[in-house]
């Protein structure tokens, strides 16, 4: 087989975004961030099996840790990551990079999942009473009960497989899903996104709301209680409708 | 090491003196070195109940101050020797029980004791919130009613949240749940939440449910738990209470609704 042996170019260049995730490190203690690494991972094996990522050195030199990056790329790769790009490395940390050979400063920041690791960041843990932010990974899981008066935030979505209790509140930028009976507030879209949904096996809410529009208990009163619905958004109309298979 | 056991519940006078009394006496009764400690500084009640206020000299807050030793503050149970007693103080100002303070205390207890019984007071301020701060297990105590329930699960959430547990990152409390003052005939005329109504709320695993009853009255005017009461039905329920909790596997009682709940929970299957 010969260059252009093909009607078709055999090689050409095409711009194409990807979205990738960054892990930004705010430590130099390898052992530790090896351990919430694997912490991390354990959360959602599947998700990060194999994934490329970008490891972010903004927060540690900023604490002017000094971080061997050669060593840091050893203990992500042992986690099971590729690493594809350094950001905000210094100019021995890039010089490093470029011995391993991964590139310098890659991936545009907008589009990017966040994973950061540090000390205080350690993983989901129980919902704290008053607030409770995972800042760290698109998809909040609850499995235990909401109860009253705790509040939970998702940067992305937000699944809760229990109840989630009245006077409890759960937001989400994204959408929510409640597998046990809702009955406290829920609002989805919080950051502005009139495409998000919230879906739930039994509605009986205090309060739901997608992108700001809301409807209290009293107008979702003769909604339908103990079925699947899903609520979402028709020229500024909260709809709820069962959820027909 | 001793497993310290939180009896609280949010909402005041749903029965958590009446519990930790029952409670302690029982698990003491059955062989295990217990200590009851009341933390309703300023409304204190614990030692009317287990009959032991006239011995009272010092407090728990004598203690925290350094101004007693948790040895002549602990009240010797004149029933069983196996259970003392740490009251708190009437006249004390609520502030001077501090975290530092009850977590010394708690450690030294439990070089000693098997079970530390902590009597939460009302509500969710400092004393409830020390009570339950250092618990490996809650008693949650509800009543069948809209408002003990809501504030049961306003406890959960904190316990889940507030506690060193959940500061620490280990495994969560156990939390139980103890129905009290439950009336068959008031739930079926609508009057009361229905045991179903409330797991259906709160889903916790059920300790027990505790009938109301008059013997309750009795044995605290008498001054002794009402466990010993060995007749009376809600000396039955916490004696069945005691022994689940130590693991022993008794059928559920006082409920009297042989269609409706227990069949869905644990039969038909
Ligand atoms: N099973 C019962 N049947 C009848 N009366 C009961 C029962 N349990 C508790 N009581 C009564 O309810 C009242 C409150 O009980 P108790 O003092 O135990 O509640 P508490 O939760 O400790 O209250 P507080 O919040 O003020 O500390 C008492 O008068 C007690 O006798
Ligand atoms: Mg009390």
């Amino acid at each position: 087989m010969t260059i252009n042996s093909h009607s078709f170019p055999a090689v050409e260049f095409k711009s194409s975004s990807f979205s990738v995730p960054v892990l930004s490190l705010a430590s130099n203690d390898l052992v530790l961030i090896e351990q919430l690494l694997n912490e991390k991972i354990k959360l959602a094996p599947e998700f990060f099996k194999n994934s490329p990522v970008v490891i972010d050195l903004h927060e540690v030199n900023k604490k002017q840790f000094v971080l061997d990056f050669k060593d840091a790329v050893m203990v992500v790769r042992k986690a099971g990551l590729f690493v594809i790009g350094i950001r905000s490395g210094n100019e021995f940390q890039q010089s490093q990079a470029i011995e391993l050979g991964i590139p310098v400063n890659t991936a545009p920041t907008s589009e990017i999942k966040e994973i950061k690791i540090d000390s205080k960041n350690k993983q989901i843990k129980a919902p704290d009473d008053s607030e409770f932010i995972a800042s760290d990974s698109t998809t909040v899981m609850i499995t235990k009960p909401i109860r009253s008066g705790q509040r939970i935030y998702s940067h992305g979505d937000l699944i809760v497989l229990a109840q989630v209790g009245a006077g409890a509140e759960i937001l989400a930028e994204g959408n929510i899903h409640v597998y046990g009976s809702l009955r406290g507030r829920a609002l989805a879209g919080v950051q502005g996104n009139t495409e998000a949904r919230i879906f739930c096996s039994d509605l009986q809410a205090e309060l739901i709301s997608i992108a700001g529009n809301y409807k209290i208990s009293d107008d979702i009163q003769g909604a339908i209680s103990n079925t699947p619905i899903q609520i979402y958004l028709q020229k500024n109309t909260l709809i709820i409708k069962p959820i027909v298979y | 090491m001793a497993r310290i056991i939180v009896v609280t519940s949010g909402k005041g006078g749903v029965g958590k003196t009446t519990t930790s009394a029952a409670i302690s006496m029982g698990l003491a009764k059955k062989g295990h070195k217990t200590v009851v400690i009341d933390f309703d500084v300023g409304l204190r009640n614990l030692d009317l109940i287990m009959g032991c206020e006239r011995r009272v000299v010092y407090d728990i807050i004598n203690v925290i101050n350094g101004e007693a030793s948790l040895n002549q503050a602990l009240i010797r149970d004149k029933n069983c020797n196996l259970l003392s007693i740490l009251p708190a103080s009437q006249t004390r100002n609520k502030d001077a029980l501090t975290q530092e303070g009850v977590g010394k205390i708690l450690e030294e207890l439990s070089k000693d004791f098997k079970y530390i019984v902590c009597d939460s007071p009302a509500g969710i301020e400092q004393g409830a919130h020390l009570a339950m701060y250092f618990a490996d297990d809650a008693f949650i105590v509800t009543n069948p009613e809209v408002s003990s329930v809501r504030d049961s699960d306003r406890i959960l959430g904190l316990l889940s949240s507030k506690s060193r547990r959940a500061e620490r990152n280990e495994e969560p409390i156990k939390e139980f749940l103890l129905l009290s003052r439950y009336s068959p005939e008031r739930v079926k005329s609508g009057e009361m939440l229905s045991l179903d109504d409330v797991q259906e709320i709160l889903s916790l695993h059920l300790l027990g449910v505790i009938p109301e009853s008059k013997s309750v009255l009795t044995a605290s005017n008498s001054g002794t738990p009402v466990i010993l009461d060995e007749k009376s039905d809600a000396g039955q329920a916490y004696s069945d209470i005691v022994a689940r909790y130590l693991g022993e596997n008794r059928p559920h009682r006082f409920i009297d609704d042989k269609t409706g709940f227990f069949r869905k929970l644990f039969g038909g299957k």
